[in-house]
């Protein structure tokens, strides 16, 4: 399995499998949006605000799982020392902040008509707003350091320290929004109280968004390596 | 380990060592707020806890960078890393030193600022606690943030912006303890948490911060 | 066009910006990728001839 991630075995598979990948994540969407948008009824305490759930659920959930996949890929690199997969983490950060931006986005625009505020300090919220900030520092670090191999270490570190600082602020949060507000929390339980009919087209979303996340964070690494051959190229001109 | 602390001490403490600065920058946070919020003393009164907290962090910020930055620009952190001593114990001393020139006074300083701030004097024990407990978190914290960004010029913004989001739990509970200490609520919940983070950060951040300083010296 | 209701501009809005983000991010990493494709062949053209 680990032959695939070789520089160059992963520039031959990834290059047919590119067209593939956006164009399914192209048609789940399509269908998952426009299926929602056009052809599910309105809920009858949120109105037509609930067809923003297509785009909410799925971005949230990305954003969530762009950053256990960085995790993941930075552990490897500490580990294996797989330039790919470090690429792929540095790859996948600007692709989660998209998906964080999405998410909170969605949810602010959401929020004002059924909460009568664009923005509550609710634990979900404010979490992936931590969460985004943590995006921040990561890409930050990348650029500030020049030596690929040490940024890449460094961040590495920073985002395995950075994981458990986040999960630590996700049980933190929960407890200071109860620490003020006794009682219910705004958010609806969105897993129980989704109706199959919105369930279908959601799947599909959420299928795209997952796709579509794939074939980006592909594309990405697919420069990155092209990036760091450049930069092979002219130390040896150098 | 004791002579590298003894000589960081030193340092700090000497003229231009920039002990005492994060203490003044504390005052002039707290002299500010009642200038943005207003001098209405029920409101400052019910703020304070979290002002001081929030001042207090920043404060610890403003020092980081030089935590590393001095010694790695003359040399010196490459000599230490070649000395008879594991990385990580110089991580705990420089932590230590931080701890000692920032988060304690400023636990000393909290309680009597407080009073600039209509803090309830009921509140004072609570306060000046909390942050004894929370400050090594910061420090312990910092010191990491300031091992990232070692081999970075000008890196004091970028460090800000690392170390920020991983002060967000100590903040949270800490900022809570000093609340309901003031407010005479039951704090053990949130008392065992900030106590929590702390032995946790102090005792497992030293490794991940000598690892990031041998990738930097490599 | 389904019959939106009292929250046409909402639903829209969301709908609009998601789809922004969406585009930039694909038009950007595409535009990025293009140009160190472009790159690294004139650095390869440079090296070899």
């Amino acid at each position: 399995m680990w032959e695939y991630a070789n520089p160059k075995r992963f520039m031959g598979w990834t290059a047919p499998v590119l067209p593939w990948a956006f164009g399914l994540s192209a048609v789940c969407l399509t269908i998952g949006l426009i299926w929602g948008f056009f052809f599910t009824p309105v809920d009858f305490r949120q109105g037509s605000t609930v067809k923003i759930i297509y785009l909410h659920v799925p971005s949230a959930l990305m954003a969530i799982n762009a950053w256990v996949m960085m995790l993941m890929a930075s552990l490897i690199w500490l580990v294996r020392r797989h330039h790919v997969s470090a690429l792929a983490a540095k790859a996948a950060a600007p692709v989660g902040v998209a998906m964080t931006l999405i998410a909170l986005a969605t949810g602010a625009i959401w929020g004002q008509p059924m909460w009568g505020t664009y923005w509550a300090w609710d634990p979900r919220l404010t979490s992936f707003l931590i969460l985004f900030l943590f995006y921040l520092g990561y890409m930050a670090l990348w650029a500030a350091i020049e030596d690929p191999d040490t940024a890449a270490d460094l961040t590495s570190v920073l985002c395995i320290v950075g994981s458990v600082f986040a999960f630590l602020s996700r049980y933190a949060v929960n407890f200071w929004n109860q620490g003020l507000h006794q009682g219910a929390s705004l958010s609806l339980d969105k897993e129980k109280n989704v109706a199959d009919v919105f369930y279908q087209p959601l799947l599909f979303a959420i299928g795209g968004f997952v796709i579509l996340f794939f074939a980006l964070v592909l594309l990405r690494t697919r420069t990155e390596i092209r990036k760091r051959r450049i930069g092979a190229l002219q130390r040896r001109e150098g | 380990m004791i002579p590298l602390l003894r000589r960081d001490l030193m340092l700090a403490t000497r003229a231009g060592g920039g002990f005492g600065l994060a203490l003044v920058f504390f005052l002039i946070v707290i002299v500010l707020v009642p200038f943005g919020v207003g001098p209405e003393t029920d409101i400052l009164s019910r703020i304070a806890p979290g002002i001081l907290w929030v001042a207090a962090l920043l404060a610890a910020l403003l020092s980081l960078d030089r935590i590393f930055a001095l010694d790695h620009e003359d040399g010196t952190l490459t000599l230490i890393a070649t000395a008879p001593v594991p990385l990580e114990t110089v991580a705990v001393a420089k932590s230590l030193v931080h701890w000692i020139t920032t988060g304690l006074p400023l636990t000393i300083a909290a309680p009597f600022l407080g009073v600039l701030l209509q803090l309830d004097p009921a509140g004072f024990a609570a306060v000046a606690g909390s942050l004894l407990l929370g400050t090594p978190a910061l420090s312990v914290i910092g010191t990491f943030g300031a091992a990232l960004t070692v081999g970075v010029r000008r890196g004091g913004l970028l460090l800000s912006l690392l170390v920020l989001p991983l002060y967000v739990p100590t903040l949270i509970f800490g900022a809570e303890v000093a609340r309901r200490g003031v407010a005479e609520l039951e704090l053990t919940t949130p008392l065992l948490m900030l106590a929590g983070i702390t032995a946790g950060a102090v005792a497992l951040l030293p490794f991940a911060t000598a690892a990031v300083l041998r990738m930097n010296l490599r | 066009m389904p019959d939106l209701g009292k929250y046409a501009a909402e639903v829209l809005l969301a709908y609009g910006v998601s789809l922004f983000i969406l585009i930039g991010i694909v038009v950007l990493s595409w535009r990025q990728s293009q140009r160190t494709k472009r790159d690294l062949d004139a650095a390869e053209a440079q090296c070899n001839g």
